[in-house]
């Protein structure tokens, strides 16, 4: 059977591929773009560890398509940091050492940074409820939440310096 | 093992002839359950009709106070329209209680709907509103009533090539609201226990003009217990009239024991959960809450 070419944005660098109809976007990720950073946790869309942004939208790219992505603008985690620079999300992530194993860390960065990106300011409960579909089976989660509310005052401080100095 | 071929039609025509021309096609909107059931072996479709490349399917209309809602609208989608969620806010609701953010931002009500599943969120909610659904199919289009589609579980009322394309909520009268409560053990990311949908018109006085009150998760579908919205026509809502209504949910109960719960325990909760919906609705319709 012939292949899809399909024609895409990854991290803003167009990107295109080949792949068959039924094969998913993290298939497509992981094998020929060769981006690893998304996880296969469950396959099923309850743990969070494929997020990616799919049009600025957070979705599981285990339940997207790899021919849906036809056109579209995909963040992975590995477009998160600049260049050697993190994000704050991710630094303060080692900060507060938010991660054990580390599997679902790709999932939980891309998906506090897309919270931050629409609540700059969110509460424990909003952090809480935000980041549901990821889990974590080894932090127990508080070091998570307080790793994103402190990313989030570090992002707010930023915007603030910015604002002044403009 | 068949081959599988993917298919983004542009129109409504377009996919009606694609649905109409394969038996095993199967119609692609948020994904959430299709391709999770292609990877289980439970759907082996050998082609994927995509509609969200027509535009109407991912659209919601207001007009003249009636809303339609593309069947491929993710439910965060329905989020940014204020009238809808005005209107409407226990259907908004009970979309926006499924699965996580990333589930929602691709799930929809018309797939919600057409997987049948007895505890889906959002079909108590839309039975609970009266909201139609629009079928197109090889031999034309017909609307029907939402709690006409599951006829059991993982099945609906489809014919071979139909599809849903729109969810049609009627005029919200005044005085008027809904709400949509579930239990399940945690607070998010997980299936009905039970599912209350009810919606709600007072008149000035407070007395309630009409009721409708839908279940989830108590029987083989969703279902509208019209009973349990009459025990609430007349009253200014008190103790007896919800306690009435509360008797008349539980008498429509036929659920089954499982892992989530005993069949017993449901059935109790339907009604301590369809009295507290009612009375959500009660006080949006009241401009309270």
């Amino acid at each position: 059977m012939s292949k899809i070419a399909v024609s895409t944005t990854v991290n803003g660098d167009p990107a295109e591929f080949l792949c068959d109809a039924g094969e998913t976007l993290l298939d497509v990720l992981r094998g020929s773009l060769g981006l690893t950073g998304s996880k296969e946790g469950c396959a099923s869309g309850d743990c969070g560890a494929c997020t990616v942004m799919l049009n600025s939208q957070m979705v599981c790219s285990c339940l997207v398509l790899a021919v849906e992505a036809e056109g579209k603008s995909i963040a992975t985690v590995e477009g998160v940091a600049e260049g050697s620079v993190l994000h704050p999300v991710q630094r303060q992530f080692l900060e507060h050492g938010a991660l054990q194993c580390g599997f679902c860390t790709p999932g939980f960065i891309v998906a506090a940074k897309a919270l931050l990106e629409v609540n700059p300011d969110p509460d424990e409960t909003e952090i809480r409820y935000w980041l549901a579909g990821n889990l974590c089976r080894c932090t127990g989660y508080d070091k998570i939440v307080r790793a994103v509310s402190a990313a989030a005052a570090e992002l707010r401080q930023d915007s603030k310096a910015q604002r002044s100095a403009a | 093992m068949t081959t599988l071929t993917y298919h983004a039609p542009r129109t409504r025509e377009e996919a009606v002839a694609l649905l109409a021309a394969d038996p095993t096609a199967k119609v692609l909107s948020g994904g959430t359950d299709l391709i999770v059931q292609m990877r289980g072996g439970r759907a082996a479709p050998t082609a994927i009709v995509d509609i969200k490349n027509v535009s109407a399917m991912m659209s919601v209309l207001g007009n003249d106070g009636r809303y339609s809602i593309g069947a491929a609208m993710p439910c965060t989608g329905m989020l940014r329209d204020e009238g809808l969620c005005k209107a409407w806010p226990g259907v908004v609701e009970a979309a926006n209680l499924i699965g996580s953010v990333q589930v929602r931002n691709r799930a929809t009500m018309g797939g919600n709907l057409c997987n049948a599943s007895p505890a889906a969120d959002s079909i108590p909610a839309l039975i609970a509103a009266g909201a139609t659904v629009l079928i197109v199919g090889p031999s034309g289009i017909r609307e029907v009533p939402v709690e006409q589609v599951p006829v059991a579980p993982g099945k609906t009322s489809l014919t071979a090539g139909e599809f849903v394309v729109e969810i049609r909520l009627p005029v919200r009268p005044a005085r008027s609201s809904d709400a949509y409560l579930r239990s399940i053990p945690r607070t998010e990311m997980d299936i009905a226990v039970v599912g209350a949908g009810v919606s709600i018109t007072l008149d000035e006085a407070g007395t309630c003009t009409a009721a409708r009150v839908a279940l989830g998760a108590v029987a083989p579908t969703a279902i509208l217990v019209p009973e349990a919205g009459a025990a609430l026509v007349g009253s200014k809502l008190d103790g007896a009239a919800m306690d009435a209504m509360a008797a008349a949910v539980r008498a429509a109960c036929r659920p089954i024991d499982d892992k989530r719960g005993t069949a017993e325990y449901r059935t109790a909760m339907a009604g301590v959960l369809a009295k507290r919906t009612a009375l959500i609705a009660a006080a949006r319709a009241k401009g309270e809450a």
